[in-house]
């Protein structure tokens, strides 16, 4: 073996010896991040998973319990709960992406400008972000989607929208952190402009509490998201939500209770692996909150 | 105290116009007008401008804005299309019946919640404080709606225990002529020693109180957990321990003491969860309180009762968390030397 080939060899082993180091005292992470994985591959591959088509009606078989054939039994049109539950999952992912990601689109850019200018813009940012927090967390979205019309793209508007100042928050704290750094004040001296310092410098310096954060909401939005079904504000029938199929088995549930547990279920589910991920990852990221735990 | 106060009452009321301005923004500058929503599917121009001179939508923003403000300071939250009242007189009467909720679900947590975190924190890592953390990390992913009719499936559909929604049993509410001073029902009916209708009440609360305490339950006691452990590291601490003090007044008397501010708090941020939390609970177990009243308004198109109760219960959360800071100046002696 050649001195080449060695030197080639020890970056993966060291990885290899990390990572194995860190899912033996992140167990949680990994069980997380495995149940994650099962939710995704079921999101991606649904057609060829479910057992039914979702939204295959069939009245002979409506209010069916648990069976050999309908594993998860069927609801009042007869449509099979678990092929509606595996398509359910494409409609989650999809809320916790969107979401996460609209509200760090918002909340991003005001934390950067805030932080990097200071003074008096820094106050009436930061001010306005405050007013968005001092609502009782689920009734912004509720009033936001109320005024804009129920419908699945704008309860997820509103979610990220009443969500949006804890980004602000986090990328201020880490943009002051970072902005009397020698290399913000070198390229100041240089002549670079605001805006290509705030987007090449201070925005990749402050993505780590970004990216923590972000891991940890997005188990959050599909809650919210699936709460704002329920009371029907947010997706409409013929989409498949989970939410949704909870709230439209509602009046059935005593006699029929596979109808609500398994979605119900298959929210608890996703949202306890994203939120272990999410732990995972701000152990991660973020040691220090690691060792104050 | 008084500057402390003035000067907290102030942020407050600085925070107050802002989330007027956002509610005014709901009600007359989005897109999806209310008007449309008010009138239901398509209605005519003719009758759309009619509408928008009739509630004064017709004028300049600006002067629709402080328009606004002046009638919300006068206590004018608009008026309810459903029933032609003014909203505030639909908030005050469903406010008893969200507040009979929520503070009995406080209290339950802070009873239950604030003594577990603090045995959880003197033994760490024992299988007590272990399981704590995943009923916390289990308790955050399970959606309010579904624990709801798990328990109406246990407690009424299986087991008959309880009943499964309302306030009160219909014949009860008919018979019963308790007046309603508080609008609490369990103490109304304890003062007036109507123990049928107190007996009724006490069964149907148990279920949606039992479920927000479930909520936020595992949350309180991981912060107060937290909080206790860092505590218990400080050196007075470690003094008192050295001094031979018995363990009990060094956790309840001296740590816990500590950990108070913070805990406050976490408390009143709960409290305005669980404000907003109890819209979806209330909405389950058809509880005549705000958060069921508001989903209803939605579902009716009556916009400006949907906008009233949500200012309303901003004011409230608001309003708690000003008692909150007032509080801090009572139990911190700190604030008080300043």
């Amino acid at each position: 073996m050649s001195i080449l080939e060695t030197s080639d060899e020890v970056p993966t082993l060291a990885w290899r010896v990390k990572a194995k180091a860190f899912a033996a005292n992140n167990k949680l992470f990994v069980v997380g991040a495995t149940g994650f994985l099962f939710i995704l591959l079921c999101a991606i591959f649904a057609p060829l998973i479910a057992p039914y088509a979702p939204d295959k009606i069939d009245f002979s078989a409506r209010l069916q319990g648990p069976s050999w054939a309908h594993w998860m039994g069927t609801e009042k049109f007869g449509r099979d709960i678990l092929s509606r539950v595996i398509y359910g999952a494409q409609t989650s992912l999809i809320i916790g992406t969107a979401v996460t990601f609209i509200a760090i689109l918002i909340g991003a850019p005001i934390g950067i400008i805030a932080g990097y200018f200071g003074g008096r813009l820094d106050t009436l940012l930061m001010r306005v972000s405050d007013v968005f927090l001092a609502f009782p967390p689920l009734l912004l979205p509720i009033a936001i989607t109320a005024a804009l019309g129920s419908g699945l793209g704008n309860a997820m508007f509103a979610i990220a929208v009443s969500w949006f100042p804890w980004y602000a928050r986090i990328t201020r704290a880490a943009v002051l952190r970072i902005r009397t750094e020698p290399y913000i004040n070198a390229a100041r001296a240089m002549g670079v402009s605001h805006t290509r310092i705030m987007w090449r410098h201070v925005l990749p310096n402050s993505l780590t509490p970004i990216i923590v954060q972000g891991s940890m909401d997005f188990g959050f939005t599909i809650l919210a998201a699936a709460s704002l079904s329920f009371i029907g504000l947010g997706a409409t029938p013929p989409m498949i939500e989970w939410g949704l199929m909870a709230a439209t088995s509602r009046s059935m549930f005593l006699d029929a209770w596979w109808t609500v547990l398994f979605p119900g279920m298959a929210i608890f589910f996703t949202v306890l692996c994203v939120n272990l991920v999410g732990d995972g990852v701000r152990d991660v990221l973020d040691p220090k909150h690691g060792i104050k735990e | 105290m008084a500057r402390y106060a003035a000067q907290r009452l102030l942020l407050m009321i600085g925070i107050l116009l802002g989330v007027l301005t956002i509610t005014f923004i709901l009600s007359r500058v989005l897109p999806g007008s209310p008007v449309e929503l008010m009138l239901g599917h398509r209605p005519t121009p003719e009758l759309i401008e009619a509408t928008k001179k009739e509630l004064g939508l017709d004028q300049p923003l600006i002067i629709q804005y402080f328009t606004y403000i002046g009638e919300v300071v006068q206590g004018e939250f608009g008026k309810s299309l459903r029933t032609g009242r003014p909203v505030l007189e639909e908030v005050g009467k469903r406010i008893g019946a969200t507040l009979e909720l929520t503070t009995l679900a406080i209290f339950f947590v802070v009873l239950i919640g604030v003594p577990l975190g603090v045995i959880s924190a003197v033994r760490q890592n024992s299988i007590l404080d272990n399981g704590l953390r995943a009923t916390t990390i289990a308790g955050m992913a399970f959606p309010a709606f579904m624990l709801a009719m798990m328990l109406q499936m246990l407690f009424y559909g299986e087991l008959g225990w309880l009943p499964l929604q309302g306030r009160l049993d219909s014949e009860v509410l008919l018979d019963s002529t308790f007046p309603r001073h508080t609008g609490f029902f369990l103490l109304d009916t304890l003062m007036t020693g109507d123990w049928r209708a107190f007996g009724s009440a006490a069964q149907h609360i148990v279920l949606p109180a039992l479920t927000l305490v479930i909520i936020t339950l595992a949350t309180v006691t991981r912060i107060t957990r937290n909080m206790m452990v860092e505590v218990l590291s400080e050196e007075f601490i470690r003094t008192a321990s050295a001094y031979g003090l018995p363990s009990r007044r060094i956790h309840y008397g001296y740590a816990l003491k500590a950990t108070l501010i913070p805990l406050l708090t976490v408390v009143g941020l709960t409290y305005g969860y669980l404000l907003g939390g109890a819209v979806v609970v209330e909405f389950v177990f058809d509880w005549p309180g705000l958060g069921g009243f508001m989903v209803f308004s939605i579902s009716q198109n009556d916009f400006p009762a949907v906008m009233g109760t949500t200012l309303f219960l901003a004011t409230a959360y608001l309003m708690i968390n000003l008692v909150v800071d007032l509080l801090y100046f009572v139990v911190d002696p700190r604030l008080r030397a300043q």
